[in-house]
C-alpha cells in the first residue's frame, strides 16, 4: 500500500563480535567444499555445536541431509567481509531460537534481508528439516510464470521436441499458484498465441469473447463525448489475463515444464567471472542453477532491474529511463440486460488534468463479468493526486455509474505498466540470460497491448536460448532476432504517441491524431520522454491538496474494502519487503517537501502486510528510496479472474 | 506401525468465497484450492510421530475427483510415504467417506487413523467419529496433543473440550481427530516437491472398495448470511429502552 508506510525494521546493531562469527563461518565454509568435493548430498545428522548457543540445545534431527554445495562456495567467502553486519543482526535474534540453528549458519550466505529465514523461525512453521542451501540444476531456470515466462517454456519444449533434445525448464513463480498475480486491462491480440499454440481455439484456451464494439470517449466532468476511435481491435479478444496465462501453465506442465508456484526468486546466483548462473529462492535456500536464466518478472521486476543496473544494460544502446503508469482495476458482475460481451471502452480526460496522462477503460468479458481500470502515468506533477481516489471518482461519471450501479465487485488489484516503449528498450541479453516480456518493456503505448510483444519475446528467447544451449551459439542472437521482429517494427511506428503528450492533453491529442493518420510512424524524429517518474513529482507548495469525495459503498469503496477484494496476503511473520535505502529521508526530507501541512505528528507506517506487488512505490520514490524487494513465495494478491 | 491420514481437498482459507448465482453451492470454479488446514495439522502429526521413529508409514488418502491428486502429491512432498486416491465425481458427505474409509481401513490395516477435525468449506465435524463408530474403534477428538506408546500399544490424547483439556488414553487401533493447536505443519520445500512426483499414489474407485455412495442429505439452498445492518446511534437513554421495548422488544 502506498499511503500508509511504516519502516518496523531495525537496524543492525554494533559490529563487535564480527571477527569471530567471520573466521567462524569462513573455517565451516572450507570444511563444507571438501566433504562436497563428490557433489552428492551427504546423508548426515548435523550437530556442529553453535558457538552462539552453547548450551547446546539438539538441532532437530528430522529428516535433514547436508545439501549439495552449490559452485558459489568461493562467492561466500567473498562476501562475507562486505557483509558483516548483516550478521550481527541476525545473531541476536538467533539466540531466541533454538531448532535446527547451527544448520542455518549455512544460510549466512544469503544476504539482501534473506534473515527472513532467521526470524521466521519463532513464527508460524517449522523449518527443522530441510534448510541447508540446496541446488538444483536445469538447463533453462525462468523467473515468472507469466505471459512471457510461459511462452518461454512452452517453445523450448517445443523446439526440444523437434530436434529430439531432452532440456529441463523450470520456472518459478511468487504468487501462490500460476496467475495470482497476473493483472491486465486485457484486449489480446493473438498474434504471437497463433505462431505459439495455432490450435488454441481446439485446445480450450480461455479466449472466447470477441471484440464486438470499439468506442472511445472524451470524458468531462458531466458528459461523454464520441471520439473517432483510434484502434482497430478486430480479430481481438476480451479476455481475463490470469485465466489464460493459467491455461497457458497447464499446457507448459503438458509439455514437460516444471512449475513451482510459492516460490520468489529473490537473488541472482553468479559465478566467479561475473556470470549470471541461477537464482536462489527465498525458500530455505533453494539456489536453482540454470545453464540459461531468463527473468520474466514483469514491469519493474526487481532482479532485472537489478541485473539492468549492474550490466548496464540501457547505456549500452543509447536506450531512455523507462517510464511507466500505474493501473487500478476492479472487475464488476453486472445485470445481464446491461451485458454485451465484447463490448470495449476507453477514455481520456476526466477524472485527470490536462497534464496528466492517463485514461480507463471498461470491457465486457463473459458470464456478466466487467472490467474496469484507470491508469495513469506515473510523471504526474501534483503530489496531492490519489490514482486510487482518481479510479474511485471515475467510477461516478454520469455514463459509467448506471453500468455498475446494483453490481457486485469481485476483485480488484493494480499493477504498474510499461509506458517507455520502443525508446526505452535496454540490450536485454546479459551473461548467462536474457530479459523477457515486461521486465525489458515491450508494452505498445497507442494500442495498450503488451502481452503479444512479451509472449513474442519470451519465444524469441527461447530460439536463441535454445541454440545456446544445443549448438553453442551466443544468447546476443536473441538480441538481433527481436530486431528483426514484428515487435521492433510495431514499437517504432508506435514510439512518438506517447512522448507527445508531455505537451499536454490537447497537443498530444493532435499530434498523436496526425501520426495515427497521415505520417504512420514514418516521421523522422524519436521524440524523448519528459523528466524520470521519481523526479516529476513537483513540491507541494505548487499545489493545494485534492478534496476527494467519500466512498459510497455502492461504486466508490475504501482501501480496506477494495484491498479484501484482491485476497492479499503475506506471512505475517516476515520481515518488511519494501525496503529503504536511507531510514531519514521520508520524515526529514520528503515530508516537509511533498505533504501540505505537517504538525510534526505524521510518522512514516508501511503495511506491508497489503502490498500488491504493483511496484509503484519503487518507480515514484522522489528520491528512489524504496527498493522493493520479493517477500516470501506464496504472498501477495490472489487473483483470479484480472 | 502404518498410520494412515485422511485429508480433503478444499476451497483454499484466504479465498473470498461466493455462492454461486442459482443457490445450489458456492463458487468452487477458478478459485484456489488447497488442503484443509486440520488435514495439514493431522498429516504433520503423522510425520513427526514417524519422525520419532514409533512408526513406520504414513498413508495419506483423499477422495474426490482427479484434482485430488494435486492435494495428495503436496502432502507428498510435506512427507507422507505413500498416497491412496479414491476417485469419484459425487458430492461425498461425511458417511460416505466414513465408509470408503472402513474399507480402505480392512485393505491397509493401519493402526492409527488420523484427521482433521471438521473441513472448513462444510464444517461437519463428523467423520472421524463416525468412522470410529463403523470400526468400532477408540476415538480422540479434538486433540491438542498426542503421545503414543509403542510398548502399551497406547496413545495418550488431550483434547479441548468445552469445560478445558481432557485426557484420555486409547487402545491402539484408534482414531484422532487434530485440533488447531496440535502442531505447526510444516512448510513443503521444493527439493521435497520434487521428490514427490515420484512417490506412489494407488487409485481405487467406490465400486472396487464395494461401497455404495447414497447419501441421506441434500442440499437445498445456500445462501449468504444477511448483511449486517448498521447501528443506530441513540440520544439518550429513554429513547434506547424505548427502542429495546417498541422495536427489539427484548424488554
Amino acid at each position: 500500500m502506498l499511503r500508509l508506510l511504516s519502516s518496523s525494521k531495525s537496524k543492525p546493531t554494533s559490529v563487535s563480535s564480527c571477527s569471530t562469527l567471520y573466521t567462524y563461518l569462513t573455517a565451516r565454509e572450507s570444511s563444507i567444499q571438501l566433504c562436497n568435493s563428490t557433489n552428492s548430498p551427504a546423508r548426515h545428522p548435523q550437530i556442529t555445536p553453535n558457538p552462539f548457543n552453547p548450551s547446546g540445545f539438539p538441532p532437530n534431527q528430522s529428516n535433514f541431509s547436508k545439501s549439495v554445495q552449490s559452485p558459489n562456495g568461493f562467492r561466500f567467502l567473498h562476501q562475507f567481509s562486505h557483509k558483516s553486519q548483516f550478521y550481527t543482526h541476525q545473531i541476536s535474534v538467533n539466540q531466541v531460537f533454538l531448532c535446527g540453528l547451527s544448520l542455518k549458519w549455512r544460510n549466512v550466505g544469503k544476504f539482501n534481508g534473506n534473515g527472513i529465514e532467521f526470524l521466521r523461525f519463532g513464527g508460524l512453521r517449522s523449518f527443522c528439516s530441510e534448510s541447508d542451501r540446496e541446488s538444483m540444476n536445469y538447463d533453462v531456470v525462468i523467473v515468472g510464470a507469466g505471459p512471457a515466462g510461459l511462452s518461454a517454456a512452452i517453445r523450448l519444449k517445443q523446439l526440444c521436441r523437434e530436434k529430439d533434445v531432452d532440456l529441463s525448464v523450470c520456472v518459478v513463480e511468487k504468487g501462490p499458484e500460476v496467475g495470482s498475480h497476473i493483472l491486465s486491462g486485457n484486449v489480446f491480440e493473438p498474434r504471437a498465441l497463433d505462431e505459439l499454440l495455432p490450435q488454441w481455439k481446439q485446445e480450450g484456451a480461455p479466449i472466447d469473447v470477441p471484440v464486438s464494439s470499439d468506442k472511445f470517449w472524451l470524458l468531462t466532468k458531466g458528459r461523454a463525448i464520441s471520439l473517432p476511435s483510434p484502434f482497430d481491435n478486430r480479430g481481438n479478444y476480451v479476455i481475463s489475463l490470469s485465466q489464460f496465462v493459467r491455461w497457458l501453465g497447464e499446457k507448459a506442465e503438458e509439455l514437460g515444464v516444471e512449475i513451482y508456484p510459492g516460490f520468489a526468486a529473490s537473488e541472482i546466483l553468479y559465478d566467479a567471472n561475473d556470470k549470471v548462473i541461477g537464482v536462489a529462492t527465498n525458500d530455505m535456500g533453494i539456489a536453482k542453477d540454470g545453464r540459461i536464466t531468463l527473468l520474466g518478472e514483469g514491469c519493474r521486476g526487481s532482479l532485472s532491474e537489478k541485473i539492468m543496473k549492474k550490466y548496464n544494460l540501457r547505456e549500452k544502446v543509447q536506450g531512455q529511463h523507462q517510464t511507466y503508469a500505474l493501473g487500478i482495476k476492479e472487475v464488476w458482475e453486472i445485470d445481464a440486460s446491461k451485458h454485451e460481451p465484447g463490448f470495449v471502452l476507453h477514455t481520456l480526460g476526466w477524472p485527470l488534468d490536462n497534464k496528466t496522462y492517463g485514461g480507463s477503460f471498461l470491457y465486457h468479458m463473459k458470464d456478466r463479468q466487467v472490467s474496469v481500470g484507470l491508469v495513469v502515468a506515473l510523471n504526474y506533477h501534483n503530489p496531492f493526486l490519489n490514482p486510487y481516489e482518481e479510479f474511485q471518482k471515475l467510477k461516478h461519471h454520469p455514463a459509467i455509474k448506471p453500468l455498475l450501479e446494483g453490481a457486485t465487485v469481485l476483485q480488484y488489484g493494480a499493477r504498474t505498466l510499461n509506458e517507455g516503449g520502443f525508446q526505452s528498450i535496454p540490450d536485454p541479453v546479459f551473461p548467462g540470460g536474457a530479459i523477457i516480456g515486461c521486465s525489458a518493456g515491450f508494452l505498445n503505448v497507442p494500442k495498450i497491448k503488451g502481452t503479444h510483444t512479451a509472449m513474442k519475446s519470451g519465444m524469441l528467447a527461447a530460439e536463441a536460448a535454445f541454440d545456446v544451449l544445443h549448438e553453442g551459439l551466443n544468447m546476443e542472437t536473441y538480441w538481433n532476432n527481436l530486431k528483426n521482429s514484428w515487435i521492433w517494427e510495431e514499437l517504432y511506428r508506435a514510439r512518438n504517441y506517447r512522448p507527445a503528450f508531455e505537451y499536454g492533453l490537447f497537443p498530444g491529442l493532435a499530434l498523436s491524431a496526425l501520426e495515427h493518420y497521415v505520417v504512420k510512424g514514418r516521421f523522422p524524429l524519436t521524440l524523448k520522454h519528459g523528466k524520470p517518474d521519481n523526479e516529476a513529482t513537483e513540491e507541494a507548495h505548487s499545489y493545494s491538496p485534492i478534496q476527494y469525495p467519500k466512498p459510497d459503498g455502492i461504486v466508490s469503496f475504501d482501501v480496506p474494502t477494495s484491498l479484501y477484494r484482491s485476497n492479499t496476503n503475506h506471512e505475517h511473520d516476515q520481515p518488511a519487503h519494501l525496503r529503504l535505502r536511507d531510514h531519514n529521508i521520508p520524515e526529514h526530507v520528503n515530508l516537509p517537501k511533498y505533504v501540505a501541512d505537517d504538525d510534526g505528528r505524521l510518522k512514516l507506517q508501511i503495511n506491508a502486510q497489503n502490498c500488491l506487488h504493483c511496484k509503484a512505490c519503487d518507480i515514484k520514490d522522489p528520491k528512489q528510496n524504496i527498493e522493493w524487494t520479493v517477500p516470501e513465495g506464496g504472498g501477495g494478491p490472489g487473483y483470479s479472474v484480472m | 506401525m502404518k498410520i494412515m491420514v485422511a485429508i480433503k481437498r478444499v476451497v483454499d482459507y484466504a479465498v473470498k468465497i461466493r455462492v454461486k448465482p442459482d443457490k445450489t453451492g458456492v463458487e468452487t470454479t477458478n478459485v484456489k484450492m488447497s488442503m484443509n488446514p486440520f488435514c495439514e495439522i493431522a498429516l504433520e502429526e503423522a510425520i513427526r510421530v514417524r519422525e520419532s521413529g514409533r512408526a513406520a508409514e504414513v498413508i495419506i488418502v483423499s477422495m474426490g475427483p482427479q484434482q485430488c491428486v494435486d492435494t495428495l502429491r503436496t502432502g507428498l512432498a510435506m512427507g507422507a510415504d505413500r498416497g491412496i486416491h479414491v476417485e469419484t465425481r459425487e458430492t461425498l458427505f461425511p458417511l460416505s467417506v466414513a465408509k470408503l474409509l472402513k474399507a480402505l481401513i480392512d485393505v491397509e490395516k493401519p493402526e492409527l487413523l488420523i484427521m482433521g477435525k471438521q473441513a472448513i468449506d462444510d464444517d461437519f465435524n463428523q467423520t472421524g467419529q463416525m468412522v470410529a463408530g463403523l470400526l468400532n474403534w477408540p476415538q480422540g477428538t479434538f486433540a491438542s496433543k498426542v503421545v503414543l506408546d509403542k510398548e502399551k500399544q497406547a496413545v495418550t490424547v488431550d483434547r479441548e473440550v468445552d469445560g478445558g483439556l481432557e485426557t484420555l488414553c486409547l487402545d491402539l487401533p484408534a482414531v484422532i481427530t487434530t485440533d488447531l493447536r496440535l502442531n505447526q505443519p510444516r512448510y513443503a520445500t521444493l527439493p521435497n516437491i520434487m521428490k514427490a512426483k515420484s512417490k506412489v499414489i494407488k487409485k481405487y474407485t467406490p465400486d472396487e472398495l464395494s461401497v455404495q455412495i447414497k447419501s441421506d442429505l441434500e442440499i437445498v439452498q445456500v445462501t449468504e448470511p444477511p448483511k449486517r445492518k448498521a447501528g443506530v446511534l441513540v440520544s439518550s437513554v429513554d429513547e434506547l429502552i424505548d427502542k429495546l421495548k417498541n422495536e427489539a422488544r427484548v424488554v
